[in-house]
């Protein structure tokens, strides 16, 4: 492990601590010590250390209440017991109470390093374990970049430039484009790629949530904080941070975030420590940034701070000709996680899915594929299984007005724009007509 | 605080046979590049007897070796034939200031009588003088050693103290530089 480990000796004898902390410093710990279980709280509230040796019998508060003041404001804390009067009783309530292990004075000079040694290969593993898991996720779902089109091509040539740098990048496309894969392939291709990528989804989450969930907080700094907690910024220490939506975030967001930007540190929400972080961000959103910016709803600085290297991600109706990789893709992830034979799709389906207009993008389709799968018969995929065709027409406007716009604008075609006729087939009468064209700006096509 | 470091002083407590001394200070002078001075130094061991372990305080034996036989020029190591113990283990060979100017070390365990052996004196010296330079190397600054003929290898038993080395590892030499 690389970093030097920081062991707390909790001791009202001045012999023992001296001892313990001349033995550990020859042994290149971070060591501190403190005299009593209270000032041991204090420190520990103050900073994270690694492992907390403490003598159960202390006057005032003992260390088995101590251990559990310790599991309280930090849980995942390696707290080793020692006293000079073992009892099996004792030493079974502070293990039931979270202990790492439990010693007697005196150790064997061999026993207390290898028990040291055994508590540094458990940190070790529990850090490389949290790296590990979120290196896996962040690989996960990085294949499913699918896609030969020129569009798609384009973005996965961007993602191939920038993602070695450290530039921030901002991703837009409209929900369901892929913009989380976009921010995992640059965060696997990157240096940063053996660290975690730490996602937040801002759009979720009220201003004081988000607060808290960014820079982390400590016990007691509001109702609910019971424990210390990293923010995502500490958890992105050497890797990356996605912060998706970050087009909803609050104005007072957008100061501390743009605050943390420049000095790569912060402070923990109720804390008074400032912390440093080294991350990368990448954001997301659906939403016109830079016209927020003009209309004063996004910071100036932050954008430009954040928009470094902008990738647009097409929708799917910009790159048909990527929808029968995207099926021939879906199919064969949800045929394996169904555990069922790997199936295909007949050409009519393909026809009509290519031809639909996917306003919900690549979520939609992998949600068609999924549910199709689901009720299908197990052979190929049919028309039959898709839910295309069977929704009301015209369901791919949103607002009645777009309804309204296209309906008038077909029947205007359908009657070579003769208003009359045009009028008297949608039962309204021809100044109404004139004034819907007005509206919806309409004009015969040559 | 320690000073520019000049010399370094092995001062002898209770009986130590001056041929073993002079052997093991040239090997010290040698690795460490400062001149070794060796003296006898008088000490009242009993107020650092702990008679409930039958053994002496190393931690005490230490600060005392600092307080009264120290001085910012000098790397001083007392040396000692009695059992040493500091209260949280039941044993030591010795100990150091990390980055001071005091150590202790004791030959107490190094006889090979004491493990029901014959008595070896060449091991004896080899074990003494690899127990001064590491102390000495606590002393200069150098931390344990994972290197395993190192002479900053932490040892727990005599075993331990022949496997490693006499010398300091490329790292650790680097360091002292």
């Amino acid at each position: 492990m690389g970093r030097k480990i920081s062991i707390l000796i909790v001791d009202d004898e001045e012999s023992v601590r001296d001892s313990l902390y001349n033995w550990f410093i020859e042994d290149g710990y971070n060591v501190e010590c403190a005299e009593d279980a209270k000032k041991a709280l204090n420190i520990l509230e103050a900073e994270d250390l690694d492992i907390i040796l403490a003598d159960i019998k202390m006057p005032g508060m003992d260390g088995l209440e101590m251990l559990k003041r310790i599991k309280a404001l930090r849980k995942d804390s390696i707290v080793i017991m020692m006293t000079a009067f073992a009892t099996v009783d004792t030493a079974v309530q502070a293990l039931k109470d979270g202990a790492f292990d439990y010693v007697t004075k005196p150790f064997d000079p061999d026993d207390l390093s290898h028990l040291i040694r055994n508590a540094s290969k458990q940190i070790a593993l529990e850090e490389e374990n949290e790296i590990l898991r979120e290196k896996l996720v962040s690989l996960e779902n990085v294949e499913s970049l699918v896609g030969k089109s020129e569009a798609m091509r384009k973005v996965l040539r961007e993602i191939e430039n920038i993602a070695p740098s450290n530039a921030s990048v901002i991703i837009t496309g409209e929900s369901g484009t892929g913009k989380e894969l976009v921010a995992r392939a640059i965060h696997s291709n990157s240096p940063r790629r053996f660290f975690p990528l730490v996602s937040v989804h801002c759009g979720a989450l009220t201003e004081s949530l988000l607060e808290s969930e960014l820079f982390g907080h400590e016990k007691g700094a509001f109702t609910g904080a019971v424990y210390n907690r990293k923010g995502r910024f500490e958890m992105a220490d050497n890797g990356t941070i996605f912060l998706d939506e970050i087009a909803t975030i609050s104005a007072k967001m957008q100061v501390e975030l743009l605050r943390v930007l420049e000095t790569r540190t912060f402070v923990r929400v109720g804390g008074n420590k400032e912390i440093s972080s080294d991350f990368r961000v990448i954001c997301a959103t659906n939403k016109d940034l830079k016209g927020m910016v003009g209309a004063g709803l996004f910071r100036e600085d932050l954008f430009y701070r954040l928009n470094v290297v902008n990738i647009n991600v097409p929708p799917l109706r910009e790159r048909t000709e990527d929808i029968p990789l995207l099926v021939d893709f879906f199919i064969r992830k949800y045929s394996t996680s169904m555990n069922r034979p790997v199936l295909s799709i007949e050409s009519s389906a393909l026809k009509k899915l290519e031809e639909f207009s996917f306003p919900g993008n690549i979520r939609e389709l992998e949600n068609m594929i999924e549910r199709a799968i689901v009720v299908g018969n197990g052979k190929k995929i049919t028309v039959k299984e898709l839910p295309i065709g069977k929704e009301a027409p015209g369901a791919q406007y949103e607002s009645l007005d777009d309804i309204e716009k296209n309906h008038i604008k077909a029947i205007l075609f359908k009657y070579g724009w003769n208003i009359s006729a045009a009028a008297k087939a949608l039962k309204v009468d021809r100044v109404t007509l004139y004034n819907k064209i007005r509206k919806y700006g309409l004009a015969q096509e040559e | 605080m320690p000073g520019k470091t000049e010399n370094i002083s092995l001062i002898s407590f209770g009986y130590f046979d001056r041929g073993l001394l002079d052997k093991v200070s040239v090997f010290v002078e040698h690795e460490l590049g400062f001149p070794v001075r060796i003296r006898e130094g008088f000490l009242d061991l009993s107020e650092f007897y702990d008679p409930a372990r039958r053994q002496y305080n190393g931690t005490s034996l230490l600060k005392k070796i600092e307080s009264d036989f120290a001085d910012a020029n000098t790397k001083t190591l007392g040396l000692f034939n009695v059992d040493l113990f500091i209260p949280i283990l039941t044993y030591i060979f010795g100990q150091a200031f990390l980055n001071g100017n005091a150590g202790i070390v004791s030959v107490y365990r190094f006889g090979n009588e004491r493990y029901g052996m014959k008595p070896d004196p060449e091991l004896l010296a080899s074990r003494l003088r690899k127990e001064i330079i590491h102390e000495l190397g606590h002393m200069f600054g150098l931390i344990h050693c994972t290197d395993p003929v190192c002479v900053m290898r932490s040892g727990s038993y005599v075993e331990d103290i022949d496997q490693k080395g006499h010398d300091f590892c490329n790292s650790c030499r680097q360091k002292l530089i």
